[in-house]
């Protein structure tokens, strides 16, 4: 197989996304179109009703654009969902197994990847444990290395840290960030929080809300790593949060 | 910063291996704080405290037992002591028919119950499955399951005369929709999340359905068993007292025979065997029911 060299792993083109007919008509998304480049950051910033979740469902290939294309190259897309969602019937190891026993990988190899992939997101020699053993940021990095186990290029990240406690979230932005740069993997993080955006994005994609436009693209050119309470961090997010607020405020009246 | 390196599909295979050394000692703080660990109690203790409370029921039952037949409310000819019906099975176990006769219950129980699961669970995986057949007959399924299973034996000994085949007949139709209606009401509610989830692996078809669907909906599939297993058990008692096979001894025809000698003492020692499979069984499936809960963590601990 060849190795495809592209500008961009993701690209979205003019992609809009209705739901039902007539007067019951719902536009999700209407005319998204960004890209991301092979190993960047981007995330997706927007309050409730910004369409991410179908974006993310139609870049994970289990829903359809109703006109528009996206281009993933061939890439391996995964999903991350903010409630874990591992199976509660499986231990730690079964969970992130389980990609490569759909994909049909002998048993020996998955027992070797699965500790390597453990040992990335430092749960190992915890693959015995059961989901409801484990914390709730143990339960996100159990998902994260499922994730990895699709052997993606390209991970969606719906929240993933939304439902954490602050501390645990600072931990992992770290994790995740390491992990990002030593697997080179594309991400495209969706989140509420502005400044939790800002410490992790390369790139910020603000959309607006009913239906989901892309309202604005910022770039954060602050050098990595950085920590969320800095005042480089800070400061950008002020600018980004007003023109959230801008946003938000449009469907006041 | 962005990465130098131009990625291709799975760049993953060539992920690094654990980050060696530096492990993040706050983080390997949080997850100790987070992960208790709960001492389990020994074997022994956890089997007495089981039964104990069991042991008293049955103390309890067999006392106010006693007590209605000292009151001298029947003639002891006709309500025996538990003392009285607890010999007479002490006698029975002794001897060869009751066991071929209990054997035999057990068989038909077994036989019928087999064959319930498979076309309850055909039937249920096909209502769950195509809509079209959920309106035409999901609606039958919980109406055929409250129908009485004493009323299909007219026609079963109609069809089959008095034969195993008669017997087979209602224990099936006894137990065959409740497990139908376990399996319809897992998937059902099989959380759309993992369903999602699934696919996104990649999973389609009969994987999907082997390694998500199924271990889902398997809480209510158990359910379902349980349920199909008390359903299959009454129809077969009621078969056994009606139908008598001759020349297969059964517990129901111990039983019916016991009755027609006037015999109390022998059809309250039958009842206990009866009702003894019961609490077998019903033992072995909470086993099952606690084990599938515990691994999913849907067990409080217990307070002592």
């Amino acid at each position: 197989m060849t190795a495809v060299i592209d500008a961009s792993a993701v690209r979205i083109d003019n992609v809009s996304r209705t739901f039902g007919s007539g007067s019951h008509r719902v536009h999700a998304l209407d005319n998204v179109s960004f890209d991301a480049r092979p190993g960047e950051f981007v995330c997706l910033l927007g309050a409730s009703g910004c369409g991410k979740s179908t974006l993310l469902g139609i870049l994970a290939g289990i829903d359809q654009p109703s006109s528009g294309t996206v281009d993933v190259g061939g890439r391996r897309v995964g999903l991350m969902f903010q409630d874990s969602a591992l199976l509660p019937w499986l231990t730690a190891g079964g969970n992130v197994a389980l990609p490569m026993k759909i994909r049909g990988v002998p048993k020996a190899d998955r027992r070797s990847r699965v500790e390597e992939l453990l040992a990335l997101v430092r749960l190992a020699g915890l693959a015995d444990k059961r989901p409801h053993e484990l914390s709730g940021g143990m339960r996100q990095r159990v998902s994260l290395a499922r994730a990895f186990a699709q052997e993606v290029d390209v991970l969606c990240m719906d929240e993933p840290f939304g439902a954490l406690d602050a501390m645990t979230r600072d931990l992992l932005h770290d994790e995740l960030e390491r992990i990002w740069r030593e697997s080179g993997v594309t991400i495209l993080f969706v989140t509420h929080d502005v400044r939790e955006a800002v410490r992790l994005g390369d790139r910020i994609v603000l959309l607006s809300s009913r239906p989901g436009r892309v309202a604005e693209i910022f770039d954060v050119g602050l050098a990595r790593p950085r920590r969320i309470d800095s005042p480089d961090v800070a400061a950008l997010a002020v600018t980004v949060t007003d023109r959230l607020r801008e946003e938000v405020g449009r469907h006041g009246h | 910063m962005v990465t130098e390196t131009t990625v291709g599909p799975n760049a993953l295979h060539k992920l690094p291996v654990a980050p060696a050394g530096d492990v993040d000692i706050t983080l390997a703080g949080l997850d100790a704080l987070e992960t208790a660990v709960e001492p389990r109690p020994p074997l022994a203790l956890r089997v007495w405290s089981a039964t104990w409370p069991k042991l008293g029921a049955v103390v309890i039952f067999l006392l106010l037992w006693q007590i209605v037949v000292w009151s001298g409310w029947k003639p002891s000819y006709v309500l025996p002591g538990p003392g009285e019906a607890l010999s007479d099975l002490g006698n029975r176990i002794t001897t060869g028919n009751f066991w071929s006769a209990a054997a035999r219950t057990l068989q038909r129980a077994l036989a019928g119950y087999v064959l319930a699961i498979l076309i309850g669970a055909i039937v249920g995986l096909a209502v769950a499955r195509f809509s079209l057949i959920r309106s035409a007959v999901g609606s039958f399924i919980t109406a055929l399951q409250t129908m009485p299973s004493i009323v299909w034996f007219p026609l079963a000994i109609l069809l089959f005369k008095l034969t195993e085949s008669a017997i087979l007949f209602v224990v099936v139709l006894g137990a065959a929709p409740s497990i139908a209606n376990g399996v319809i009401s897992g998937i059902d509610y099989v959380p759309p999340l993992l369903t999602r989830l699934g696919q996104t692996m990649g999973a389609r078809g009969l994987k999907l359905y082997r390694l998500v669907v199924a271990p889902a909906a398997l809480p209510s599939v158990v359910a379902g068993l349980k349920q199909g297993w008390a359903f299959a058990w009454r129809s077969l008692m009621a078969g056994e007292l009606l139908v008598v096979v001759p020349g297969h001894p059964s517990i129901g025809s111990d039983l019916e025979d016991s009755r027609q000698l006037l015999d109390t003492v022998g059809v309250l020692a039958m009842m206990m065997t009866i009702f003894v499979i019961g609490v077998l069984v019903d033992a072995a499936f909470n086993a099952v029911d606690r084990r599938m809960r515990a691994r999913r963590g849907l067990l409080l601990t217990q307070s002592r």
